[in-house]
């Protein structure tokens, strides 16, 4: 009962929680058609700012499935996501299989208190998961020697909670329940 | 246990799945930077990932077939520029031939030893970029030619002012290219102003290399021009590598801290040109040569 009483209620609303859409159980096509479609908006070639500032369509698409239906994203699809991304960058192998595996472990973790949200809540936890998951990387590439890189590598971090929203909300259009006629 | 329902069985939890594959990376890890036992992952990988990288092109290659449309509207300006380029060109190579049987013949008459070939005629083939990566950690760019093309690990790649970079791994359609500003690549080279030769490395940021090592005293001045020096073997003499912008001379240092730019446009054009460079190094059959020679370096 006292936990209760600390959660700011009216930053919570229960009728809004119950009232969304359930979202039907996704299609393994259909989680990997996202996952390469992620891959190709990751791999299209860009301009040194832009490039730093695009986000990663492929840690998003990874960390929607995994709060919305693990069942559809285990570890094992994001460490082989994470090493396409590695071959595509010609960095060492395992760095962003290892991110990526972070990832769906923190949305693990937090998936429940995740749901609770709606999108535009979610945003900046979500930009938060990326900073973490970023943060590996540099720490990964330090430890191999790297130069810390520019800031400018962590905007992608907050253009990618910026475009959360949308890419969660376009990800589940197949999944909503169709208007059922029946009911009154 | 066989009669426990599909929907509590959920194998290992979460930190167990964490711990097992932050293992396995960090053994991928440990073994693409140290032992390289199986190339052929990289490669399998590369060709899976192929066709999405195909699609990814699409729209730059829509935009560049539209831009050579409108293009092709210019093609009479732009081929009588090039009529006289050519001709300008032209002229300036013929002065190199003179000069270059001119260079022989003093050559023969000082006695010199004929030992360095000066061969221009180094197989050349274009090639377009297809894309930078997008993490900062790597300067490699990828090149769309590859295995299918002849294309071999170790040849080096210019574009028209200077060296860009080496080719590292090579794909069946594609090849990377270590750019001469990573943090693992040295280049050989001379002050042309002076011929002291040395060696330049990448600093691992864009647009910077440095003369590590160089001590204090050494005459090298700001603007001075950096040639490739044809030693090691891989890359041939006389390319432009960089030109120093700044010296720096701490009293409390053995060695001056000298930054370079690099001349070509390490991250700027689309269109590079590999070399296929033959070195003539000594033949290390020789036994007497064979003790006194340097294993040529490849990065």
């Amino acid at each position: 009962m006292l936990s209760l009483k600390i959660i700011d209620e009216s930053k919570l609303h229960p009728h809004k929680y119950f009232s969304r859409d359930m979202l039907a159980p996704a299609k393994l096509w259909y989680v990997l058609l996202s996952l390469a479609l992620a891959l190709i908006l990751n791999f299209i070639p860009s301009q040194s700012f832009s490039l730093s500032a695009r986000p990663d369509f492929a840690a998003l698409v990874i960390l929607f499935w995994s709060i919305n239906q693990p069942q559809r994203m285990g570890m094992s699809i994001a460490f082989c996501i994470g090493l396409m991304m590695d071959v595509h960058n010609a960095g060492i192998l395992g760095h962003h299989a290892l991110a990526y595996c972070a990832i769906v472990y923190i949305a693990s973790v937090f998936r429940r208190r995740l749901r609770i949200f709606d999108l535009m809540q979610q945003a900046p936890q979500v930009g938060l998961i990326l900073l973490i998951m970023q943060g590996l990387l540099v720490l990964i590439a330090l430890l191999n020697g790297s130069n810390l890189p520019d800031w400018t590598f962590f905007l992608a971090s907050l253009t990618g909670a910026i475009v959360w929203p949308l890419i969660a909300f376009i990800l589940s259009i197949p999944l909503r329940p169709r208007p059922d006629s029946e009911t009154i | 246990m066989d009669s426990t329902p599909q929907f509590f069985r959920h194998g290992p939890g979460p930190f167990a799945r964490l711990g097992f594959f932050i293992l396995l990376s960090c053994l991928l890890m440990a073994e693409d930077l140290r032992f390289k036992v199986f190339p052929e992952f990289r490669q399998t990988i590369a060709i899976m990932i192929y066709p999405l990288q195909k699609a990814a092109l699409f729209p730059s290659a829509t935009n560049a077939i539209i831009k050579q449309l409108i293009g092709n509207f210019h093609l009479l300006e732009e081929n009588a520029y090039l009529r006289e380029r050519y001709l300008r060109d032209s002229e300036k190579l013929l002065r190199l031939r003179a000069l270059e049987s001119e260079n022989k013949h003093l050559r023969k008459l000082l006695g010199a030893v004929n030992t360095i070939e000066t061969k221009t005629t180094a197989k050349a083939v274009m090639a377009e970029i297809l894309y930078t990566p997008r993490d900062p950690f790597s300067h490699k760019i990828t090149l769309n030619k590859g295995n299918l093309h002849n294309i071999q690990a170790g040849q080096i790649v210019i574009d028209n002012k200077g060296i860009i970079g080496q080719i590292t791994q090579v794909y069946p359609l594609t090849a990377e290219v270590t750019l001469i500003t990573d943090k693992d690549h040295s280049v050989p080279i001379q002050i042309v102003r002076n011929n002291i030769r040395t060696v330049i490395s990448g600093t691992g940021k864009n647009n910077e290399i440095e003369l590590r090592y160089l001590s204090v005293n050494t005459d090298i001045r700001e603007g001075d021009l950096l040639a490739t020096s044809g030693i090691g073997g891989v890359y041939p003499r006389g390319l432009p590598v960089a030109t120093v912008s700044e010296i720096k001379r701490h009293p409390a240092d053995n060695f001056a801290q000298i930054t370079g730019i690099p001349i070509a446009g390490v991250d700027r054009n689309r269109q590079v040109l590999i070399l296929s460079f033959s070195a003539t190094l000594p033949d290390p059959s020789e036994k007497l040569i064979k003790e006194s020679s340097v294993e040529p370096k490849n990065n």
